[in-house]
């Protein structure tokens, strides 16, 4: 029985109850189930409990230890921080679509064995879809159909890794697996789709822009993040992870600079951050596991804030284009502080959440010899800075007036988007607070003269440039303004070559889409000529034709019987 | 009283049949075919009980001994199939009272209730009997029934669909008549234990193989295994839907459960897949049976036919697990059989709710299907996620145990293609919850909005088998040693 009261169950049981009560309760009951699960979490001692025999497999449905105590708490934290946004929403749809994902991805941290993670894994992809669907448009629907095939492509590589890997050693176990087998291969491409990893990356950037506003917020938290928990459970130290990680860290710049949708880049710099947290776990010590989980905790944080108010723009106003917005901070001065507050911290400003969780990363590839990724991380920070940073606040709130004077966000939205700051800002100036949950012993100090210089002359330079060609007027209008600060950014790296490299990787990713899409296509309209209504398969067949194949199977059996 | 229940089990289905037609009344047919179906039901669970604590039942009809006489022989394996007939029956026919008044005109009824009782009890005979001559006799009482069943379907397409039904299946059973007269011309004997102890010295082994030949082809037909499933669609499809609810569960799956009987009681299996490379035709036709009719389901835009078609899909799945002819497979397919079943019947059931207030199932012309009848929503929403397989549901166990036991054969790539068909699951299911959940009502008139549920003694009914679905999903060892026992008593023959 009290494998039924695991703090997963209970938000699977809230979910139900969600079916049946009142909008007003519902709304409650998501606000409550994550504090008392959140309270439950915190009275199991460290262990294997919730330990189930089903068909011979020993099944452990909590396992409590220090790495699967963080992650639960930061999606705990998400949890209420979602619900508390998302009190308006009336939907029971969603509200139970958001209960089961979050239990769904609470299970996943703490599945001691990769059958109970398999079941929520593929929880999480069930659930999470609902929250595209809910905005019920067609464009919606079929996006979400996209998401649910790939997410679930995920889990039934996850399924056939773990039944080729049972295969080979006999153990279920979810411990630390390595790159040593096909299943275990298989298992990593499982957990490399929905860690976004590069080439997998599209459902990402297609499906989140997508959900509702409150929907994105939540999707924002669980899913990559889960992927991360497990490949630090499974693949510490596996190299390939490192490079893996800094390409993650440096391509979605491009497309974050020329996006205009503000969802959108969020969703490209929520795959860059990713990059951060894979390239702590390929370094694999425990500084470096620490900073992945740390990064992890402070990303949740900042990344839904940025989500949030631009959702609450999204809510007020009825767009996320930069180029539609503008000078909102008469109106949404609340929403544009805690805006600033999310963009401070994603740029890893000292003082703020990122900029702790940040550095341990950093110090983790530098200390081990990994000087090129080092340097990676570095300039990926300052695409951060750039596209996050400084476009997500200035588009929305400043730049060119767009005349539009919405009201400031709702209430809850604002207490919402306070508290999530306030934790923001608490974390990077308290950092002993984060650090004391992290799964290894840490003694480690963030701000020390050299890491507040670095990081103080990569924001200081990018700032002043920005500043410097917004006064002379260079900076041109913000469609094409994406392009400028971007440049800014990397003018002393590769001054010349960046607008081409742009275009070139702009021209070869729409072209490969392109072809990749019409070979989709020619697929799709052939299989449907196969098996469209009407068809020969899907037609009723003659009697004639029935008795012809009968006759040929029956000859083909009696050829393969006598001879 | 209590050794007779197995002649019983039969017997009382069967005399209720004309006892119907003597009263010639709707509601007391009714009344007569459910006391009837609950009774064989009860005689199932019996027998099933006594199987699995004592033993094999070998029981002589009339008291004559076996070589004159006909002998019913129950394992394990006929003994759960006898308890899913009779129980899909009784729980379908609760649910059928109130679908029939609306699909077939009154005055038929009592025609109707005695067609179900013949085809019930003929079901029963065949899974029961241990005599091969017998096999044929009660197939043509089920196959008759059945055809005058499809053929009462509301729509004129039924009359076609029932008639070309009688073709296919009188050829079905005709090749397995022919197999059996082969069988009995080698070895002198027709029943299945003595056939099978004298086929290993008979001197005409010609003679066996035609007979094995004819009667899996005819077998195939029956069991609507591809590519001779053509029939099926066009009968799902347009007979009554109680009737599809009924036959979708119990019989294919009793043609089945013939063909695991002969290839592996009555032949052997090392003979079945070992010299007559059996597993060369039976496993291609169930893959491209999975694949192909899994992606026809797909671009189905009618709810019936769209489960005809992953019927035959789901058939692969069975076929492919016994094709594997190994402990693990024989066990995969067998609790598929079982699995298949419930999680089919409660969906025709589903559909069959959504035809009784909607009036049609064509999907694309749903509006606000979940607001006006959530409660048949939710059921088709979770006997659909047992369909894909997803954990917690029935079809979870059978897909993992299917996979695993591919795999220990080291046959990779049917575990991958049956992955994939899973996929195409999610896509046909898929399209028909996202019509349910999320299409907003195009013509907006007022008076559609309001709930116009189910009747309950349709839902009710309906709900049971999602229960029973929903608990042997969760308690999956109480279905998988009940499979693992029969397979045990195949493999080792009579």
């Amino acid at each position: 029985m009290s494998t039924l009261l695991a703090p997963p169950f209970i938000y699977l049981f809230a979910a139900l109850l969600c079916a049946v009560l009142a909008p007003r309760w519902r709304a409650l009951v998501l606000l409550g189930t994550p504090i008392l699960s959140l309270g439950m979490i915190l009275t199991y001692a460290m262990g294997n409990h919730a330990v189930v025999e089903v068909l011979g497999f020993e099944l452990t449905f909590m396992r409590v230890d220090k790495l699967s105590l963080i992650f639960s708490i930061i999606f705990s934290i998400a949890a209420f921080l979602s619900g508390l946004y998302a009190w308006h929403v009336r939907d029971p749809v969603q509200q139970i679509a958001t209960l089961a994902y979050a239990g769904s991805a609470i299970g996943g941290v703490f599945a001691g064995d990769l059958i109970t993670l398999f079941l929520w894994w593929e929880g999480t992809a069930l659930a999470s879809v609902f929250l595209i669907w809910a905005r019920r448009t067609p464009a919606a629907y079929s996006t979400g159909m996209r998401y649910l095939i790939i997410q679930v492509l995920s889990g039934v590589l996850l399924l056939a890794g773990l039944l080729v890997h049972y295969q080979d050693t006999g153990s279920i176990e979810f411990g630390h697996l390595g790159l040593v087998s096909v299943g275990t291969w298989l298992i990593f491409l499982s957990f490399g789709i929905k860690c976004a990893f590069p080439l997998m990356h599209n459902w990402l950037q297609d499906a989140y822009p997508a959900a509702t506003i409150t929907g994105t917020v939540v999707l924002s938290a669980f899913t990559t993040k889960m992927a991360v928990y497990a490949l630090a459970r499974g693949y510490a130290g596996t190299e390939i992870l490192i490079y893996i990680g800094a390409v993650m860290t440096l391509f979605p710049i491009f497309f974050a600079e020329i996006e205009n949708d503000l969802r959108r880049v969020l969703a490209y710099s929520l795959n860059n951050q990713l990059g951060f947290m894979v390239v702590g776990v390929g370094i694999g010590t425990e500084l470096a596991l620490n900073g992945t989980a740390a990064h992890a905790f402070c990303h949740i944080l900042y990344k839904s804030l940025l989500f949030m108010s631009v959702g609450a723009v999204m809510y007020r106003t009825g767009t996320s284009k930069a180029s539609e917005l503008g000078g909102l901070y008469k109106t949404m001065p609340v929403t544009m502080v805690c805006c600033l507050v999310g963009a401070a911290s994603i740029s890893a400003f000292p003082l703020f959440s990122g900029f702790v969780s940040k550095s341990l990363i950093l110090d983790a590839s530098a200390s081990n010899g990994y000087y090129l990724v080092w340097l990676a991380l570095l300039i990926a920070s300052a695409g951060v800075l750039s596209h996050s940073g400084i476009k997500i606040p200035y588009f929305t709130f400043f730049a060119h007036d767009s005349g539009k004077r919405p009201a400031e966000a709702p209430i809850h939205m604002r207490i919402a988007m306070i508290i999530t700051a306030i934790l923001c800002v608490v974390i990077g100036v308290f950092p002993g607070l984060l650090y004391a949950l992290l799964p290894y012993e840490i003694d480690y100090q963030p701000y020390t003269v050299d890491h507040v210089l670095v990081q103080m002359q990569l924001l200081i330079f990018a700032l002043l440039a920005f500043l410097f060609l917004m006064k002379t007027g260079l900076h041109p209008h913000e469609v094409r303004a994406t392009n400028i600060d971007s440049d800014v950014v990397y003018r002393k790296a590769i001054p010349s070559v960046l607008p081409l490299l742009v275009a070139s990787v702009v021209a070869a990713n729409s072209k490969s889409r392109r072809i990749a899409l019409s070979l989709l296509g020619g697929a799709g309209s052939m299989l449907e000529r196969i098996a469209k209504p009407g068809s020969a398969l899907a037609r009723g067949w003659s009697v004639a034709s029935m008795m012809f194949v009968v006759v040929l199977l029956m000859c083909a059996v009696l050829v393969v019987n006598l001879l | 009283m209590y050794e007779q229940l197995p002649a019983l089990m039969i017997l009382v289905p069967f005399t209720a049949a004309p006892v119907c037609v003597v009263f010639r009344h709707a509601l007391a047919s009714w009344v007569i075919a459910l006391a009837a179906s609950l009774f064989s039901l009860f005689a199932a669970w019996q027998v099933l009980e006594h199987v699995r604590t004592v033993g094999i039942i070998r029981y002589k009809v009339g008291g004559w001994a076996a070589p004159s006489g006909i002998e019913y022989y129950i394992d394990t394996l006929n003994a759960s199939v006898l308890l899913l007939v009779s129980g899909i029956s009784c729980i379908v026919l609760v649910y059928a009272y109130r679908s029939v008044i609306k699909q077939v005109p009154l005055a038929k009824h009592y025609l109707f209730y005695t067609a179900w009782l013949m085809c019930m009890s003929g079901l029963l005979g065949i899974v029961i009997t241990g005599d091969a001559f017998n096999v044929f006799v009660f197939l043509e009482v089920s196959s008759l029934a059945t055809y005058m069943l499809i053929s009462m379907g509301s729509d004129r397409r039924a009359l076609t669909a029932s008639f070309r039904y009688l073709i296919m299946g009188s050829v079905g059973a005709s090749f397995i008549l022919i197999g059996i007269g082969f069988l009995y011309a080698a070895t002198g004997t027709l029943n299945m234990i003595d056939i099978s102890e004298r086929i290993p010295n008979s001197e005409s082994q010609r003679a066996v193989l035609v007979a094995f030949s004819f009667i899996c082809i005819g077998v195939m037909i029956k069991a609507a295994i591809f590519p001779l499933h053509a029939w099926l669609a066009n009968a799902y499809t347009y007979a009554p839907v109680a009737v599809t609810a009924f036959l979708a569960g119990t019989a294919t799956k009793v043609s089945l459960y013939v063909l695991l009987r002969f290839f592996f009681s009555i032949f052997g299996y090392e003979y079945s897949f070992g010299q007559l490379l059996l597993n060369g035709v039976l496993l291609p036709a169930a893959v491209a049976g999975f694949i192909l009719m899994s992606l026809v389901a797909v671009y189905q835009t009618d709810l019936r036919r769209m489960l005809a078609y992953s019927s035959v899909a789901q058939l692969g799945y069975i076929v492919a697990g016994i094709s594997l002819a190994s402990q693990a497979g024989l066990t995969a397919g067998i609790v598929h059989i079982l699995n298949h079943a419930l999680v089919k019947s409660a969906l025709f059931m589903a559909v069959g709710c959504i035809i009784y207030q909607v009036g049609h199932a064509h999907r694309p012309s749903f509006d606000d299907l979940f607001k006006r009848m959530p409660f048949t929503c939710i059921a088709f929403i979770i006997a659909g996620l047992g369909l894909i397989g997803v954990p917690l549901t029935v079809g979870f166990i059978s897909k993992f145990a299917l996979i695993e036991a591919s795999m220990d054969r080291g046959w990779w790539l049917i575990a991958a293609l049956i992955l994939v068909s899973s996929l195409m699951a999610v896509v046909y299911i898929g399209r028909v919850v996202e019509v349910m959940l999320f299409r907003q009502s195009r013509t907006s008139t007022p008076e559609v909005s309001g709930m116009s549920e189910a009747p309950l003694s349709m839902l009710a009914p309906m709900y049971l088998l999602i229960v029973i679905g929903l608990y042997f999903g969760i308690n999956g060892d109480a279905t998988l040693s009940l499979a693992g026992e029969a397979a045990e008593q195949l493999l080792g023959g009579f």
